[in-house]
C-alpha cells in the first residue's frame, strides 16, 4: 500500500518536472477518449433520428404512392389519368387478407385565405385513420369524423403554421378558410399541434412536412374538387387526373410487412401500368437506416481508434525520452535498494497517470457534448442564421445522444493503451545497469 | 578461507580473493585479481589507487553493483559474491549506505523524502520513529531548516549532507563514500570530513575511495590498489591523522 501510493505521488511529482510535456502528452490521449465519445454520441444521435423518422411511417405500413410517369408515356394532347384509382383501392381492401386498414389519400398544392391573408399550402383529402397513422395530435377541436366524410361536409382541419398564420389573432375554430383556386369555403373544426418532418425515401417520397397542410374528408375533395387538378400560371397549363396519390396499408402483424408488400405490386402491377406507382415498405426502410448506422459505426470507431493510437505513440514517445532523461535518477534509486521491478512500476504508475488524467478528462469533456452542441447552435442560430437555415435538417436538430458503452470503452482503452505503450520504456529504464546509469550525465 | 581472527571483533564486511574480469570484445581485462581485507566494525578505511589500478571496480563490488567473477564478498553472514539482482538491491537498500562525489539526489524529492528514499524501497510503510529519525537525521547533518527544499535549492556542500543522511538513514553495515569531496571546495571538503569524522567516533563503519592524498590521511587506515592487487594496507597513527586536520585547518582559503 505504501509502495503503491508512494509510486503514484512520485510519478506525479515526476510529471510535475515538465507540466507542459505532460499537458501534451494527456492532451493526445484526452482527444482520443472525447472524440470517441462526441463522434459515438453525434452518430448516434443522427442515427436515432433517422429511426425516428422512418419509424413515425410506421413499421406495420405499405404506402402505394402514385408518380408521375416518365413524360413520354403520357399522350401529348389532353390529360391522360394516371397513378392509382379508386377501385384498386377497393379491390386490394376486398382481395388481401392480411391488411389491417387502408388509408387512402388525395393531396394537391392549393392557396388558403381567410379575410386578406394568403397562405399556399398542402390540401389533403383522408380519412379519420389518418391522423393515428400519421401521429397527428390535436391541439383543438376534433379531426375529420366518418360522419363528415359521408356527409360530405365542408370541414377542414389545419395543421399548426397554417394556424398560427392564417389566424394570428383570432381563434381559428369556428371560422371558414377560403380556396380561391376552387371558390369554396371550409369550416375550421380542428387544429393540430406542430410535428417534424418524416423522413425523406429515395424519388418517390420526398420529405414530409406536415406544418402547411389542411386535412379534409376525402369524399368532400372528391366530389367538391374532382380529380382533374389545373394550375393556370402566365405563360402555361399544366393539368393532372389523379384519382389517389396515395394509399397506405397496415397490416395486422409486423411478420407480414413484406409478404404483403409483394403481393400488393403483384395485385397492382397485374396490367399494364405506365410505371406511375411506387410501393414503400418503411420496415425495409428501417434495416437499412439500422444497417447504414453500424457502418457509420465501425468507420466512427475505427477513426477514434487512430486517435487513440496516436494517443498512446504520443506516450511512448515521452516516455523513452524520459527514461534517456532520467537514466542517472534510475541508477541512483537501483543504488539505494529498487529491484527492477521498482523501477518499472514507477515507470508504468507514470503513463498510468498519465493516460488516466486524458481518459477522465476525455470523458468529462464527452459528457458535455450535449450541452456544448447545443450551445455552438444556438451561437450559429444568433450570428449565422441565414447560413443555418440552409443546413440539412438533420444537422439543424442534432441531439448527440451519449452512447454508455463508449464511456466505458474509451476509459479501458485509453488504460490499456497507457499500459502497452508504458511497458516498453518501463523496462528499457530497469535493464539499464545500475552502474552505467550512475555513470550517465 | 573464512576464519574468525578475533572473537570479539565483528566485521562490517570482509573482501576474500576477490576477482573480477570484463570481456571487452575478444580481449578479456582483468580488472581485480585476487583483493582480500577486512573490514572491522567501526573502521574507517580510505581506498587508494591510480586509475586503472581496479578502484572503480572494488567500489562497484562493495557497493553491490556488481557480481565478482570469483571470490567472496561477506556482509554480515551472507556472501553477496552469489547473489542474484534482487538479492543485491534488498542488500543495498538493507545494509549499504551510499555517498556519491555529485551528491546524486533525485530532484523532485525533498530533502526528507531524499533521505527516505533507502527506506521506501525496504518496502515497508514508514513507521513514526523512522519519520522521526529521518527529521533528527536532517537535523544532525545541519538541514533541520530546510526539510522540504529541493536539492536545486542547496548548495553542493548540503546536497552531500543530505546525501551522508539518506546513507545512515538504514543503519547501514558500513557507508560507502565515493570521493565524497570531490566536487566541493575545501572549507566545505573539510566540514564533509570532520562530519565523516564524528560519525566514525559514534561508531559508524565508513569506507571512502579517493585519490587525495590529504583525504587519505584522515582516516584510520589505507587500502592501496595497484594493478588488480593490494599494493598496501596501512594503519595511520592518531599523530598522521591529526596532523592532516591541523594543515587543513591552516590551509583553508582566507574569508575576505
Amino acid at each position: 500500500m505504501n509502495l503503491l501510493l508512494g509510486t503514484i505521488q512520485l510519478s506525479i511529482k515526476s510529471l510535475w518536472l515538465h507540466p507542459l510535456r505532460s499537458l501534451l502528452t494527456v492532451l493526445g490521449i484526452f482527444i482520443g477518449v472525447a472524440s470517441v465519445i462526441w463522434l459515438l454520441a453525434i452518430s448516434k444521435g443522427i442515427g436515432d433520428e433517422a429511426v425516428r423518422q422512418v419509424e413515425s411511417l410506421g413499421a406495420d405500413t405499405i404506402m402505394i404512392r402514385t408518380v408521375k410517369p416518365p413524360s413520354e408515356k403520357l399522350s401529348s394532347t389532353g390529360l391522360t389519368p394516371y397513378g392509382l384509382m379508386r377501385d384498386e383501392y377497393d379491390m386490394l381492401v376486398a382481395t388481401v387478407p392480411t391488411i389491417k386498414s387502408a388509408l387512402p389519400i388525395r393531396e394537391m398544392r392549393r392557396q388558403f385565405q381567410f379575410k386578406d391573408r394568403k397562405l399556399d399550402g398542402r390540401l389533403v383529402g383522408c380519412t379519420p385513420e389518418y391522423a393515428e397513422v400519421t401521429h397527428l395530435d390535436l391541439a383543438a377541436g376534433h379531426f375529420i369524423t366518418d360522419t363528415e366524410n359521408s356527409a360530405l361536409d365542408t370541414h377542414c382541419v389545419l395543421a399548426a403554421k397554417v394556424a398560427e398564420k392564417l389566424f394570428p389573432y383570432e381563434d381559428p375554430l369556428g371560422q371558414r378558410i377560403y380556396l380561391p383556386e376552387n371558390k369554396n369555403y371550409y369550416l375550421v373544426v380542428g387544429v393540430l399541434k406542430p410535428k417534424g418532418s418524416t423522413a425523406a425515401i429515395g424519388g418517390s417520397m420526398a420529405a414530409q412536412d406536415f406544418s402547411y397542410d389542411v386535412y379534409i374528408p376525402i369524399k368532400t375533395l372528391q366530389n367538391r374538387i374532382g380529380d382533374t387538378v389545373m394550375s393556370i400560371r402566365p405563360g402555361s397549363r399544366e393539368g393532372e387526373v389523379i384519382e389517389l396519390n396515395q394509399i397506405t396499408l397496415r397490416v395486422f402483424d409486423v411478420a407480414n410487412v413484406k409478404q404483403t408488400a409483394e403481393l400488393v405490386k403483384a395485385a397492382l402491377n397485374s396490367h399494364d401500368r405506365m410505371e406511375d406507382i411506387a410501393v414503400v415498405v418503411p420496415l425495409e426502410l428501417l434495416e437499412q437506416v439500422r444497417t447504414t448506422q453500424w457502418m457509420f459505426w465501425i468507420f466512427t470507431v475505427m477513426i477514434a481508434s487512430i486517435s487513440l493510437l496516436v494517443g498512446g505513440i504520443g506516450i511512448m514517445n515521452i516516455m523513452l525520452a524520459t527514461v534517456t532523461e532520467r537514466t542517472r535518477e534510475i541508477g541512483i534509486r537501483r543504488a539505494l535498494g529498487a529491484k527492477r521491478f521498482h523501477i518499472i512500476t514507477q515507470f508504468l504508475a507514470e503513463t498510468s497517470v498519465l493516460s488516466l488524467a486524458g481518459g477522465i478528462t476525455g470523458i468529462l469533456f464527452g459528457l458535455l457534448c450535449g450541452p456544448t452542441v447545443n450551445l455552438a447552435r444556438l451561437i450559429a442560430n444568433t450570428f449565422w442564421t441565414d447560413q443555418m437555415k440552409e443546413l440539412p435538417q438533420v444537422v439543424q436538430t442534432l441531439q448527440p445522444s451519449i452512447v454508455p458503452e463508449s464511456i466505458v470503452g474509451a476509459f479501458a482503452v485509453s488504460i490499456i493503451v497507457g499500459l502497452i505503450f508504458g511497458i516498453y520504456p518501463a523496462i528499457r529504464a530497469a535493464k539499464m545497469s545500475p552502474i552505467e546509469a550512475l555513470r550517465h550525465e | 578461507m573464512l576464519e574468525i581472527k578475533q572473537d570479539a571483533t565483528n566485521f562490517a564486511c570482509r573482501v576474500v580473493d576477490l576477482k573480477k574480469e570484463y570481456v571487452l570484445k575478444s580481449e578479456t581485462v582483468r580488472a581485480l585479481r585476487g583483493v582480500s581485507f577486512d573490514v572491522p566494525e567501526g573502521d574507517y578505511v580510505a581506498i587508494m589507487g591510480p586509475s586503472g589500478s581496479g578502484k572503480s571496480t572494488l567500489l562497484n563490488m562493495l557497493g553491490c553493483l556488481d557480481q565478482p567473477t570469483s571470490g567472496s564478498l561477506w556482509l554480515g553472514g551472507d556472501d553477496v559474491a552469489t547473489m542474484n539482482d534482487n538479492q543485491l538491491a534488498t542488500i543495498r537498500s538493507q545494509r549499504i549506505g551510499f555517498v556519491f562525489q555529485s551528491y546524486n539526489l533525485i530532484q523532485q524529492l525533498t530533502v526528507v523524502e531524499n533521505i527516505q528514499v533507502p527506506l521506501f524501497y525496504q518496502g515497508r510503510s514508514l513507521t513514526r520513529e523512522q519519520n522521526k529519525r529521518t527529521v533528527e537525521l536532517a537535523k544532525m547533518v545541519g538541514l533541520g531548516q530546510r526539510l522540504d527544499h529541493r536539492p536545486t535549492q542547496l548548495s553542493g556542500g548540503q546536497q552531500q549532507r543530505v546525501a551522508i543522511a539518506r546513507s545512515l538513514v538504514n543503519n547501514p553495515y558500513f557507508i560507502l563514500a565515493d570521493e565524497p569531496t570531490g566536487n566541493l571546495d575545501s572549507r566545505t571538503s573539510e566540514e564533509i570530513l570532520q562530519l565523516f569524522e564524528r560519525l566514525n567516533v559514534e561508531g559508524k563503519t565508513i569506507i571512502l575511495v579517493t585519490h587525495e592524498d590529504e583525504v587519505s590521511k584522515r582516516a584510520k587506515r589505507v587500502v592501496r590498489l595497484k594493478d588488480g592487487r593490494l599494493q598496501w594496507d596501512k594503519t595511520n597513527t592518531q599523530e598522521v591523522r591529526d596532523a592532516a586536520a591541523q594543515y587543513a585547518i591552516d590551509n583553508m582559503p582566507v574569508e575576505v
